[in-house]
């Protein structure tokens, strides 16, 4: 009898568990990104999976519709591929290192300023890149403004005694306008979460006898560390990636990878199309790679939203 | 003081590229060693205003374009802002870092997969197609931006009008979006100039037919009018001044642009 009993009421406290889970599980929440989450999937993810069946040859204009790696091994096997890579990750860790410095730097010194260090950190924000680009061609070029400065100064006798800046081998020219737009945009971020910490934290380990550098390196660094790390994640992301910068303000040899990317996808030969889109697809993988290093190396828990809270 | 020296020379280095800007659109024949133009002109800005064709219509391209876009970006991202800001669920890290790929992974790869699907459905090199492609990053940073609105936001007040009998769409319309309102102009207004300044996916999709206007100054940059080019700069940094004048104001407490250092 009470085998007979129990049956369906270990069913029913099972469902009523299930059911329990079902409505614990916050559809609602699902619901709203649902738009968002699916536009992106079908934009972004169905371009990568459209790029990878072009690059494979299974898909495209100028093939027979069969599987064929050779696309990749062209890619690989080209030095100005290798060249343009490390191009590329140079100048994209050695700009988002120095912006981030200079901006921790720049942000603690700001902090106290007011609502205008906000403001001015916007000036360059908004700014297109293209504008930027025009603007410091203008500037830095042997013909430029501050060329003329110098000589009317009688720094220089010439045009010719003027370092090149622009167009340089050293993509100097493509630091110096990375620097430019990208330094007010971190500091920016970084005062925003500057003001969402305690003061109270930093004046207790003062005076439990923290010296001012303890402070900054104990109490301040690792409240910022979220901003810090998504900031450099976005700028390091967006140069790696940049075409038009290094395009106009670079070298013509070695290219980065988005110029050669771009320069293949051109050509007038219809071959080299499946090669560009191998080559972004690499592009892109080591971004993503680069990306979800940083952020298991950075934070250890990188699926989970920063430890922190704005607290007022 | 030193703080205030910092921030003078902060505002005077970022302001320097635009000097020479400046003085090449009214300059006319500015030959090396010369500081300053020995004569000056209006003719560049003249050509901007008549020239009908390009500067004109690329004006007019990228302002369609980019308020379609904005707006689009908005419907998509206001309740997806809603869940990520004030809701806790599972995989909600990870739904965050998604929404962000498509800014920090380099669309090239995108670009030239979609643009067998857009040729396909006629939309490669038409207004529409652009519009499509531009909500990939503005869909990421306005996301970001109301989600951070939504943190700061207390959803007592709209519990408070349901209990008073007010509907959902009543709430929605006259206790949530005024209360949001300041965050959502900013927002908005990020989207809205990031739609304006983009150029890699316009020159993608856009197939040389859609003339926005950094393709006009992308075209005169390499190889034109110098005079010319700078003012046509100089013009496309107009919605940018609107932008600063606009968050001067709507940035009075700094939870939208935080938003962009809580990823």
């Amino acid at each position: 009898m009470t085998m007979v009993q129990s049956s369906p009421r270990v069913e029913r406290t099972l469902l009523a568990r299930g059911s329990e889970l079902l409505a614990v599980i916050p559809w609602h929440a699902y619901l709203l990104v649902l738009p968002a989450v699916s536009l992106i999937a079908v934009l972004f993810g169905g371009g990568l999976i459209l790029a990878l069946l072009q690059s494979i040859g299974l898909l495209g204009l100028a093939t027979d519709g069969s599987f064929s790696l050779e696309a990749y091994r062209l890619a690989f096997s080209s030095r100005a591929f290798w060249q343009s890579l490390g191009l590329s990750l140079y100048l994209a860790f050695t700009t988002t290192a120095l912006s981030t410095v200079l901006s921790i730097g720049l942000a603690l010194l700001l902090q106290g300023a007011g609502r205008w260090a906000s403001f001015a950190c916007q000036l360059t924000l908004p700014i297109p890149h293209l504008v930027g680009i025009a603007g410091i061609l203008l500037f830095l070029s042997p013909s430029g403004l501050l060329a003329r400065l110098l000589f009317t100064l009688g720094w220089i006798s010439s045009d010719q005694d003027f370092p090149l800046l622009v167009n340089d081998a050293g993509n100097l020219g493509v630091m110096i306008h990375f620097l430019w737009k990208e330094i007010p945009f971190m500091t920016l971020i970084l005062l925003a979460v500057l003001r969402g910490i305690r003061p109270e934290y930093g004046m207790q380990a003062r005076a439990l006898g923290a010296s001012r550098w303890q402070c900054f390196w104990y109490v301040t660094l690792p409240l910022l560390r979220p901003g810090v790390m998504s900031a450099s994640l976005i700028v390091f992301g967006f140069i790696f990636g940049s075409f038009e910068v290094p395009f106009l303000l670079g070298p013509t040899a070695p290219k980065t990878l988005p110029v050669l990317v771009y320069q293949a996808f051109t050509d007038v030969d219809l071959n080299q199309r499946s090669v560009a889109i191998a080559l972004g697809l690499i592009l892109s993988c080591i971004a993503m790679i680069l990306i979800a290093l940083y952020l298991w190396l950075g934070s250890g828990k990188p699926f989970r939203s920063s430890t922190f809270r704005r607290q007022r | 003081m030193t703080r205030k020296v910092t921030l003078l020379l902060i505002v005077v280095v970022l302001f320097l590229p635009f000097l020479p800007l400046l003085i090449w659109s009214f300059a006319k024949g500015w030959y090396f060693p010369e500081l300053i133009p020995n004569q000056w002109t209006l003719a560049n800005w003249r050509a901007i205003f008549a020239f009908s064709t390009k500067v004109g219509q690329g004006f007019l391209q990228s302002l369609v374009i980019a308020s379609l876009a904005t707006s689009l970006a908005l419907v998509l991202s206001l309740p997806a802002g809603r869940a990520l800001g004030l809701m806790e669920f599972p995989g909600k890290g990870a739904i965050k870092l998604f929404l962000l790929l498509p800014i920090i992974v380099s669309p090239l790869a995108t670009l030239m997969g979609i643009q067998f699907v857009l040729i396909r459905l006629g939309l490669s090199g038409t207004l529409l197609g652009v519009v499509l492609v531009h909500l990939l990053p503005t869909i990421p940073y306005m996301t970001l931006v109301l989600s951070s609105v939504y943190a700061n936001f207390d959803t007592g007040y709209e519990a408070q009008a349901r209990t008073l009998g007010a509907s959902p769409i009543q709430v929605l319309w006259q206790v949530t979006l005024p209360l949001i309102a300041p965050g959502v102009v900013v927002g908005a207004l990020f989207a809205f100039l990031i739609s304006w300044n983009e150029f890699l996916l316009t020159f993608f999709v856009g197939s040389g037919r859609v003339f926005t206007l950094p393709m006009v100054l992308f075209t005169s940059l390499q190889g034109g009018n110098t005079g010319l080019t700078a003012a046509i700069a100089i013009t496309s940094i107009l919605p940018a001044l609107i932008f600063l004048l606009f968050s001067s104001q709507a940035l009075s407490d700094d939870a939208a642009i935080g938003g962009l250092g809580d990823v």
